[in-house]
């Protein structure tokens, strides 16, 4: 069935407002929209890492979240998910749970709990094959602790721990290629997206990913406005110039086989993406040209790769 | 009928395992637990066992998996020693605040450094703040006895606290020595089937597990938290009835062997008190009045019911298998110094740090404490409070 937003949005809310995430925060957004790609008839179990999204979607005695959902700890959303899945096989097997009902195993975490401190946990239930879905909202720092530098923060971002100065242009090394390493796990479906448009791209990977057998992975970037330094409204084009520019390329791997989703028609300089953030302001200070066009270069390297396993 | 066998302490407990047919096993190995595991995966190999067993990558992930699945509304099991439980910590106290009643087993190991594989209760005793309630076993029958107990204890609705079954590395888990088993349908009969009242993947009511707990909040989570592990104690002493009425053994908070009349007594766990009963026999013998008491409920800690029974004694001896580094005694001296504080007469007391990394701990050994106990007495010198044993110097 085509895609159609007026419908998507009709669907009863499953990630509710009054939730204490900032404006202009994506982490919000994603959430709507992942618990919109769970067909209505299904339900879900939502695993969370700690971070922005814990403290802020479910502060005692309220929750945002319309299905049952447990946070334990940073480091473990995985195999939090892992045990819960274990036990909704058991339980299905011992007749707990009626044959017919169908409920989707959902994980989350940020870039932290997701590229770092909990990519332990993530590697081991995707080689273990439990039949869940880890989204990540990569908002390339730890936000929740005040913007330190992540695995997943670009290369001349400033951050706390990495601060722009007159001795440094930001943080020194490149994100890692936590997808990359993801379709490495030979997961079934590994995606990359964003919030953008109609959110038609990103409902359709959540939801392949959702109802693909196994563990599969959608990784979004998701600005945030604290540590990106954006005004709350440009969210989303902030977004659209990361494609734009191919700073973060829309792709899919399913069983193994790259598909491009997104090919701009014009691919932008990098400027156009990091222009619009203060993380990355010291960059266009006379002298710094070197720094954008190595960053440039970088997205080049990438881009052209990810071409060639998309033929 | 009880069943006559003879096994480890590690395959005893893979035994009350199976009999009880946890719904997920998630495990990680770890010298002296390993066992534990292994004769497990082969239940599961054979099919013997409907368990979810899933070989996570850490153990940190092993107890969260194992509350990822007791919040799912499934019963959940573990093992672990040493190492493996200081990487858990973390999440031994989110099991507790959680309330899901996971049962661990822990097969007692010093912890590095130096490396060493042998036990005492380091492990476990670090731990001992962390919400789990911790029963030790002095045999490998007192292990199984504990371990069928366990999920009863855990799970009642008063209490809903994760448990640690402790055994001695080794000594314990790795001899083997005669047991009782009973039989598997008397097992299952006992511990029932898990029925939460709440639970992630019930259809009826979605569950919200984990909050943020700001400070208006969070006090009275942790005070709740606090009473539950009170409520326990009447518990294990509710299925310790039910238990005896079963299957004919008894026990306690903890064992008074020869405290009657006792003027001088040892406070001790695990596989020593054996050592140090045969001890007090000798003593006994030779006119000694000589007692002994052995602790197996450390979480919820017994303190008023201790003091009482050592309220005769005239000195007493606190013998700590792991040292907490306060610089004025072990874990197990700071509990019962403490339970007696507002006795009207107390006995005099002494702490002795003993059996580090598994250094034996003798007959003679047990004597020598026995002898400075009776010199306290004649004396009425204490001297030393806190001092080890058994170490060269």
């Amino acid at each position: 069935m085509a895609y159609n937003l007026k419908e998507e949005m009709n669907k009863a809310e499953r990630f509710h407002s009054g939730h204490r995430l900032c404006a202009g925060c994506g982490a919000g957004i994603v959430c709507r929209a992942m618990m919109r790609a769970v067909d209505p008839e299904d339900r879900a179990v939502i695993c969370n890492a700690t971070g922005c999204l814990e403290v802020s979607s479910f502060q005692y005695p309220f929750t945002a979240w319309e299905d049952s959902y447990i946070h334990t700890a940073f480091e473990n959303a995985s195999a939090t998910a892992s045990g819960v899945e274990a036990a909704y096989r058991v339980m299905k097997k011992k007749g707990k749970i009626a044959e017919n009902e169908n409920v989707k195993i959902l994980a989350i975490g940020g870039d932290g709990g997701t590229y770092d401190i909990g990519f332990q946990s993530l590697s081991g239930a995707f080689e273990r094959g439990h039949d869940f879905t880890y989204f990540c909202y990569d908002n390339n720092a730890y936000m929740n602790t005040g913007t330190q530098r992540s695995s997943a923060t670009p290369r001349f971002a400033s951050a706390t721990t990495t601060p722009s100065g007159t001795e440094s242009l930001g943080k020194k090394q490149n994100q890692k290629d936590l997808t990359q390493i993801m379709v490495a796990h030979g997961s079934p479906y590994v995606a990359q997206t964003t919030l953008f448009g109609n959110m038609k791209d990103f409902h359709e990977k959540a939801h392949r990913a959702i109802y693909k057998e196994g563990p599969t992975f959608v990784n979004v970037l998701t600005p945030c406005p604290r540590g990106w330094q954006y005004p709350a409204q440009d969210l989303i084009a902030i977004c659209k110039a990361a494609i734009d520019t191919c700073v973060w390329p829309l792709y899919e791997v399913v069983e193994g086989e790259y598909h491009l989703t997104y090919e701009p028609k014009k691919k932008l300089p990098v400027e156009e993406f990091m222009s619009k953030q203060g993380r990355f302001k010291h960059l266009f200070k006379p002298g710094n040209e070197w720094a954008i066009e190595a960053a440039q270069e970088y997205v080049d390297t990438k881009w052209e790769e990810l071409l060639q396993k998309c033929k | 009928m009880s069943i006559r066998e003879r096994m480890s302490g590690n395959e005893a407990i893979a035994t009350a395992m199976r009999q009880i047919n946890p719904d997920v096993f998630a495990m990680f190995p770890i010298t002296p637990s390993t066992e534990i595991p292994q004769y497990f995966a082969q239940y599961v190999a054979d099919g013997k066992v409907d368990t979810e067993f899933i070989c996570v990558e850490s153990e940190h992930s092993s107890l969260s998996a194992c509350l990822g699945a007791e919040a799912a509304g499934a019963r959940a099991v573990t093992a672990t020693s040493s190492a493996g439980l200081s990487y858990m910590n973390e999440v031994l106290y989110v099991a507790a605040s959680l309330r899901l009643p996971v049962v661990l087993a822990v097969a007692c190991r010093a912890l590095t450094g130096p490396i060493n594989i042998n036990h005492d209760y380091s492990d476990s005793m670090a731990e001992r703040d962390s919400g789990f309630i911790q029963l030790y076993g002095e045999n490998n029958q007192e292990v199984y006895d504990n371990y069928l107990m366990a999920h009863r204890i855990a799970e009642h609705p008063d209490v809903r606290l994760p448990l640690m079954i402790c055994e001695d590395g080794f000594i314990t888990s790795h001899a083997l020595e005669n047991i009782e088993l009973e039989e598997d349908d008397k097992v299952k009969a006992f511990v029932g089937e898990y029925h939460p009242e709440n639970y992630l993947l019930k259809k009826e009511n979605p569950l919200a597990v984990g909050p943020y707990g700001v400070s208006g909040y969070y006090m009275e989570a942790r005070v709740a938290q606090a009473y539950a592990m009170k409520n326990a104690k009447k518990v294990i002493l509710d299925v310790a009835k039910d238990f005896e009425k079963t299957f004919g053994r008894s026990y306690g908070f903890f064992e008074e062997y020869k405290m009657d009349d006792a003027e001088i007594a040892m406070v001790i766990m695990g596989s020593s008190a054996g050592t140090a009963k045969a001890c007090v026999d000798e003593l006994r013998r030779e006119g000694i009045k000589a007692g002994l008491i052995k602790v197996r409920v450390f979480r919820p800690f017994p303190g008023e019911e201790l003091s009482k029974a050592l309220s005769n004694c005239k000195a007493v001896a606190i013998m700590d298998k792991s040292e907490g580094f306060s610089a004025c005694g072990g874990p197990l001296f700071a509990e019962v110094s403490g339970a007696c504080i507002n006795m009207d007469k107390r006995p005099k007391m002494v702490d002795i740090v003993y059996g580090l990394g598994g250094r034996d701990f003798t007959v003679d050994a047990a004597r020598s404490v026995y002898d400075r106990l009776s010199s306290i007495v004649e004396t009425g010198e204490v001297g030393e409070i806190y001092t080890h044993m058994g170490q060269r110097e």
